[in-house]
């Protein structure tokens, strides 16, 4: 007897044979972003999906573009530092140091070691808040909440003691062409002391909530994949692809300020999934206090010392001068208009952010306006091979893996 | 020509003596210019020959008023020797074109859609040419020295 009903395959041995089979569905687009509560960067993934798996991805980035070229280029040198706190703005000094080490490196400026000791020391600071930033937003967005107030703990202890150093827990402003804003407060080292320990321990309780977790381990491990050789055709760099298993670290390969003298290990990973991103962040975070705690024993076995370079190109004269003499007046008048004339060239620098390589490519006519400030972002260049990390995954791996990547959009942007 | 004591350099005047046009190492960074017709073989041979192996940076500058206008910027650096080399290549304005570095580094995609952004450069042989950090509907290419900084741009809606 044939009935109307239609003839329904016999159901499969078992679920896996299930979910193993092709099931011939079609594609589905997705729009994600750009301001989804799952991502915590301006961007938009438009996915393509077979199911929940990623067929393909266009990632559009651009959506905090300030025009930080434009801007530079129509400024003195001096006015580019505060645009540079926006760039990756969970670790500013470092982007400060970057860029005022370019103008040096035109200027032909070297600063004294008292000022290096303290570009390292804020330059560490930030790189753990941004760790943490890292860590901590991708276990909330793992929807593990806990472990991130633990991190935000931490943080809060960093950025206090980066308000006690610059005067601003985020946007810090406090690296100076030729020197750092002001010296250390007299209370900054034992209030240091008293930190560093109180972080040590929040790390280790962090470690403990997170990092064994059944959950956490299941979506980290062999998800966002990406081979050593990957990396370097895309120019990854980074704790990206330090956890891919290429131990380069400009501080360690072009050490720039005092990092040669420091003793400190560039952790790496082997599969270069996000769970070694995670191991090689935490790591990092462990070896940036071990530097923190060596740059403060040098600072006082150094003692008092300048912390500016003394060059009137890029100093101000002293304040009593200036009140009481006509040339120190004019040139004081002169430095605050115009600041310093850069002499006509090009130079590149690099330092290590908490993203990668982070570098400045200056030109300069020789005038008190630059030409050309490029900002070289990891961030953006650490994105372009998302999405050939994350094809043929699961559309719940894009989450970690966009974490881990910790695109800023201030600095992918620009 | 002389090559400032950087191996690569020399390679590069070796291999290709009648393109490389001016070399120096201001500040310490060797640097190349290099004939703009030439550059995706100079490129290749850096690669293979030279251990070239990441394209760091891609970037232009504008300089108004000089013939060639533009000059394009490539960063270059050798993980294994752990140098750093910097080829540039002028590009005139009226056809403002350079071949696409795409195929041989990856990393040149989404750099050269930036570029080709914020400069108007076309790259000839990239993939998917399109705007990266602006929208499509933008009218101009705002890091030309000509394009005044306050210029306003028409208000697009949401494209559908």
């Amino acid at each position: 007897m044939s009935s109307g009903l239609p003839k329904f395959p016999d159901p499969p041995a078992s679920l896996d044979d299930d979910f193993g089979r092709d099931l011939h569905t079609e594609h589905q687009v997705l729009n994600m972003g750009p301001s989804h509560p799952a991502t915590h960067g301006t961007v938009k993934f438009l996915i393509e999906l077979d199911g929940e798996t990623i067929v393909n991805l266009d990632i559009q980035v651009g959506y905090l573009h300030r025009g930080f070229e434009k801007e530079c280029e129509s400024g003195t040198w001096y006015q580019a530092i505060p645009y540079t706190d926006r760039l990756n703005y969970n670790s500013a000094v470092i982007a400060n140091v970057g860029y005022c080490m370019a103008v040096e490196k035109l200027l032909g400026i070297e600063t004294p070691e008292h000022c290096q000791w303290l570009r390292v020391l804020s330059s560490e600071l930030a790189r753990i808040a941004d760790h943490l930033t890292r860590c901590g937003a991708a276990c909330l967005e793992l929807a593990a909440m806990t472990p991130f107030l633990y991190g935000i703990e931490a943080r809060e202890l960093v950025w206090d003691l980066l308000e006690m150093l610059c005067g601003a827990r985020v946007t810090s402003n406090y690296i100076r062409i030729g020197g750092v804003k002001h010296d250390m407060p007299g209370d900054f080292a034992p209030t240091a002391k008293d930190f560093i320990p109180r972080i040590r321990k929040l790390l280790v309780d962090f470690d403990k909530i997170i990092t064994s977790n059944r959950i956490f381990v299941d979506r980290l491990k062999h998800t966002g994949v990406i081979s050593k050789e990957d990396c370097i055709r895309y120019a990854v760099t980074g704790p990206i692809l330090r956890s891919a298993g290429v131990g380069l670290d400009v501080r360690k390969t072009d050490p720039y300020l005092v990092y040669d003298q420091l003793d400190f290990d560039i952790p790496i990973g082997e599969v270069g999934d996000n769970y070694d991103r995670y191991l090689v962040c935490v790591e990092e975070m462990h070896q940036s206090l071990r530097i923190i705690e060596q740059c403060l024993t040098q600072l006082k076995k150094l003692g008092p010392g300048p912390v500016n370079v003394a060059d009137p190109r890029v100093r101000w004269p002293a304040k009593g001068k200036v009140f009481n003499r006509m040339e120190e007046l004019i040139q004081q008048f002169k430095s605050v208009t115009e600041g310093p004339l850069v002499p006509k060239g090009e130079a590149y620098f690099a330092v290590e952010s908490a993203n990668g390589e982070l570098g400045f490519y200056l030109v300069s006519d020789g005038s008190a306006v630059p030409v050309k400030v490029r900002c070289r972002p990891p961030s953006f260049i650490n994105l372009a091979p998302m999405d050939g990390m994350l094809k043929g995954g699961m559309l719940a791996d894009l989450i970690p893996t966009f974490d881990f990547i910790n695109m800023i959009g201030g600095e992918c942007d620009r | 020509m002389e090559d400032f004591g950087s191996p690569a350099l020399r390679k590069l005047i070796d291999g290709f003596p009648d393109a490389v046009k001016l070399t120096h190492a201001d500040h310490g960074d060797a640097t190349a210019l290099v004939d703009a017709t030439r550059i995706e073989a100079m490129m290749r041979f850096l690669r293979d020959e030279a251990d070239f192996d990441m394209l760091l940076d891609v970037t232009a500058v504008d300089y108004l008023g000089q013939i060639p206008r533009f000059e394009v910027v490539y960063h270059l650096y050798a993980t294994g020797p752990n140098q750093r080399l910097r080829v540039k290549a002028r590009v005139a304005e009226e056809s403002a074109e350079i071949a696409s570095m795409v195929s041989l580094y990856a990393s040149a995609d989404w750099m050269e859609r930036e570029v080709f952004d914020l400069y108007g450069i076309r790259f000839d042989g990239h993939p998917d040419l399109r705007r990266i950090l602006l929208y499509d509907e933008f009218d101009g290419h705002p890091l030309r020295k000509d394009y005044p900084k306050e210029r306003r741009q028409p208000l697009v809606g949401p494209r559908n």
